[in-house]
């Protein structure tokens, strides 16, 4: 019992799902699939023969050389510069960065939320095989939620502060063409409560009667109401304490599990990614600089900067003196020449200043963009 | 010798009494005592959840607020009484770094005024050469280069940056104690690291105290010598951080360091339910951490967990430990290690 694996799936509940983009609700039929004991097979110490299993998953989500740049009056701020990954059925993917590394930009991208002056220079989003950038405004408002869903970073400020939480679930199913009878609106509320792990009172409750974690659990609630394939959760429990945290994490875990959806984690939490996402790409300066599989990440990270990165992660196991890095992540204004990360890094060379380095294999999984390989 | 800061069973209460009704009020801190020793300096971590009270701590640790009863004694005297001339060799003996470094600079000045103004008030320049020097003297010594950092706006830098030149603003006036509110809870991983780093070293070089004020235990493990566990105005663990963090006693303080993420993939999270429930009945008497207790008993529910003495250098507030001494919470300064000198600079 070494490490987490990814939960297996059962691929005809997941990756294949038909996305109805005309009426924007999900048919009752995948509802009856729910993977049962998958929990269990996680703490069992899942074999390699899982693990290969779920490398064959088609991919849920596909980005490719998506650029993403804001424009200021003193230039464009390239801030997405040419990202390309894939999230496959029922994988966490981790998203790690510094602040204004672009992580954020990526989930707004996927949403289609970016607002002037930024815009989405270039790409492709393909969900489920639909190109999100191809769609209308109205098909992609449908799409949200129904297919993407989002768990936004300030729990605290992303409720209406004078609704009760039992109608801000019930919006959402209601403008997304979910039409019940009151009584079944409730039940149905009663159930996302249940799955979050709220009890059922909650639904009758202001956000401000609600703790900072439990607010974090309606906006899952909320999030999964219409059981999308796939959870972009964006920090999600970066103003919380270690203790919420984990029942955050664990619940939404758990629903996920459930729904057997993908999810794409953000955050600059080294130490959460270890413990929730099956693959990280740690993002520097608008770019990834190493996209891996997490345990042989943690065990040996490849780019400079992620071996830095893991380097200044404090330890419970010994003492030490901190390790910073040093310097600061170049201007995205007037993006420098050669590789992004080589005036803090210490192995730079020659080459570095002149040529960017591509994102290349160079171990199965793990992808690098870095000259020394 | 007088302590430089000492709170004597301090309580804190917010609400309660209101004009003509009587009611319940928070108890935000509850009969706490607390040392800091000028000498040997050390660095005690104050660790707790939001609502603990460990900023209720700060604030009356800074004078900013008083408390409902107990004191906050600054050289043997009543922090709130204190005579103009001892009140402003207080505040250049105890210095602040607060959480946030967004909101703690008035955007119209150049982040130069925030160095300026305690350099003027405190008449530490004689003129303006040794002015400058002295700005530029403390940017080197938390690691930022002057000539980066002066003459700049704080929308220019960025929030590690900006959380150093609060360090340096700390350092300037070379206090005794810095009390630090969760310095590093706003500013990336990497950045983390490098802020600490500068603490620490400062506390060696200059041999100031440090209160650190945090929800991490990680950090909390990392740079200090002594740790305190408050959960909801109460000290549940206090003591040598070395036996808190490798081998906690309170069932609370079991649960914070179970919750850590570890970077290690090998170290799983547990995926059990964790009790919690935010509305539960706030029983006035007995352990304030009942609820959520794992090895709750009977007495628990009755009465308030007084602190055992678990360790030479350890006390836990929990019933479970009930055959070991009591101790007094205004003893507690005898749990705490004083880093011999020697070590600390070898460290």
């Amino acid at each position: 019992m070494t490490f987490r694996l990814t939960q297996p799936c059962d691929c005809l509940s997941c990756g294949q799902a038909d996305i109805d983009l005309s009426s924007g609700t999900e048919t009752e039929s995948s509802d009856s699939v729910i993977p049962k004991g998958e929990a269990q097979l996680l703490q069992s110490g899942a074999s390699n023969f899982q693990r290969l299993e779920h490398l064959l998953k088609p991919a849920l989500l596909e980005i490719d050389e998506l650029r993403v740049h804001y424009h200021t009056s003193r230039g464009a701020v390239q801030a997405v510069n040419g990202v390309s990954f894939e999230i496959r059925a029922g994988e966490r993917f981790g998203l790690v960065g510094e602040s204004g590394s672009g992580k954020s930009t990526v989930a707004l991208a996927l949403l289609r939320m970016i607002r002037p002056p930024g815009k989405i220079e270039s790409g492709r989003m393909l969900l489920n095989g639909v190109d999100l950038l191809g769609l209308n405004d109205e098909e992609m408002r449908q799409t949200r939620l129904a297919n993407v869903a989002l768990v936004a970073q300030g729990a605290m400020n992303s409720l209406n502060p004078v609704a009760k939480v039992r109608g801000q679930l019930r919006d959402g199913l209601r403008d997304h063409g979910v039409q019940l009878s009151n009584r079944a609106f409730d039940d149905r509320v009663n159930e996302l409560l249940d799955s979050v792990g709220l009890r059922r009172e909650v639904g009758d409750m202001y956000p401000h009667e609600l703790s900072g974690g439990m607010k974090q659990r309606v906006c899952i609630a909320i999030a999964i109401s219409l059981r999308p394939k796939l959870i972009i959760a964006d920090e999600p429990t970066s103003a919380l304490d270690v203790v919420v945290q984990r029942q955050v994490m664990n619940t939404l875990l758990k629903v996920q599990e459930e729904l057997s959806a993908s999810i794409l984690l953000i955050g600059h939490d080294m130490g959460l990614m270890a413990q929730v996402v099956d693959r990280v790409g740690i993002m520097y300066a608008g770019n990834f600089s190493e996209v891996s599989n997490v345990t042989e990440l943690f065990a040996s990270p490849l780019h400079p900067y992620s071996q830095l990165l893991i380097g200044s992660l404090p330890s419970l196991d010994h003492k030490g003196s901190f390790q910073g890095i040093p310097g600061l992540p170049p201007s995205l204004l007037n993006r420098p020449v050669g590789c992004a990360f080589r005036s803090r890094c210490p192995k730079a060379f020659d080459r570095c200043s002149v040529e960017e380095p591509p994102l290349l294999e160079v171990q199965p999984e793990r992808r690098v963009s870095c000259h020394l390989y | 010798m007088t302590a430089l800061l000492e709170v004597r069973n301090a309580t804190k209460v917010f609400g309660g009494e209101r004009l003509f009704r009587k009611r319940a009020g928070m108890i935000a801190l509850n009969d706490f005592s607390l040392t800091v020793e000028e000498s040997p300096p050390s660095i005690t971590a104050i660790v707790g959840e939001s609502g603990s009270g460990k900023t209720t701590l700060a604030r009356l640790l800074l004078g900013v607020a008083e408390p409902t009863s107990g004191s906050v004694l600054y050289k043997g005297k009543e922090l709130s009484g204190l005579s103009r001339e001892n009140r402003v060799q207080f505040l250049r003996d105890v210095q602040v770094i607060f959480q946030d470094p967004y909101e703690v600079y008035n955007p119209f000045y150049k982040v130069d005024h925030v160095l300026e103004t305690p350099i003027r008030k405190f008449g530490l320049a004689k003129n303006g050469q040794s002015h400058r020097e002295l700005m530029e003297e403390t940017l080197n010594a938390v690691g930022l280069r002057p000539e980066e950092t002066l003459g700049r706006h704080p929308h220019q830098l960025s929030g590690g940056q900006r959380q150093r030149i609060m360090v340096a603003r700390a350092l300037l006036i070379q206090p005794r104690l810095i009390i630090a509110d969760e310095p590093v809870s706003m500013v990336d991983a990497s950045l983390r690291a490098t802020i600490l780093e500068s603490l620490r070293q400062l506390h060696q070089k200059f041999a100031i105290s440090m209160l650190y004020i945090t929800h991490d235990l990680t950090t909390a493990y990392q740079i200090s010598h002594n740790i305190i566990v408050l959960y909801r105005g109460e000290v549940t663990e206090i003591g040598d951080v070395d036996l808190v963090v490798k081998n906690p006693l309170h069932p609370y303080t079991q649960l914070l360091i179970q919750s850590i993420p570890s970077p290690d993939t090998s170290h799983a999270w547990k995926r059990e339910e964790i009790v919690v429930d935010a509305a539960a009945p706030k029983s006035v008497n007995g352990c304030k951490f009942a609820d959520r207790c794992p090895h709750v008993m009977d007495i628990c529910r009755k009465e308030n967990p007084p602190l055992f003495r678990t360790d030479d250098l350890r006390a836990a507030a929990c019933f479970l430990y009930k055959d070991r001494p009591k101790i007094d919470s205004a003893d507690t300064g005898s749990l705490m290690v004083s880093p011999p000198v020697a070590t600390v600079a070898a460290a």
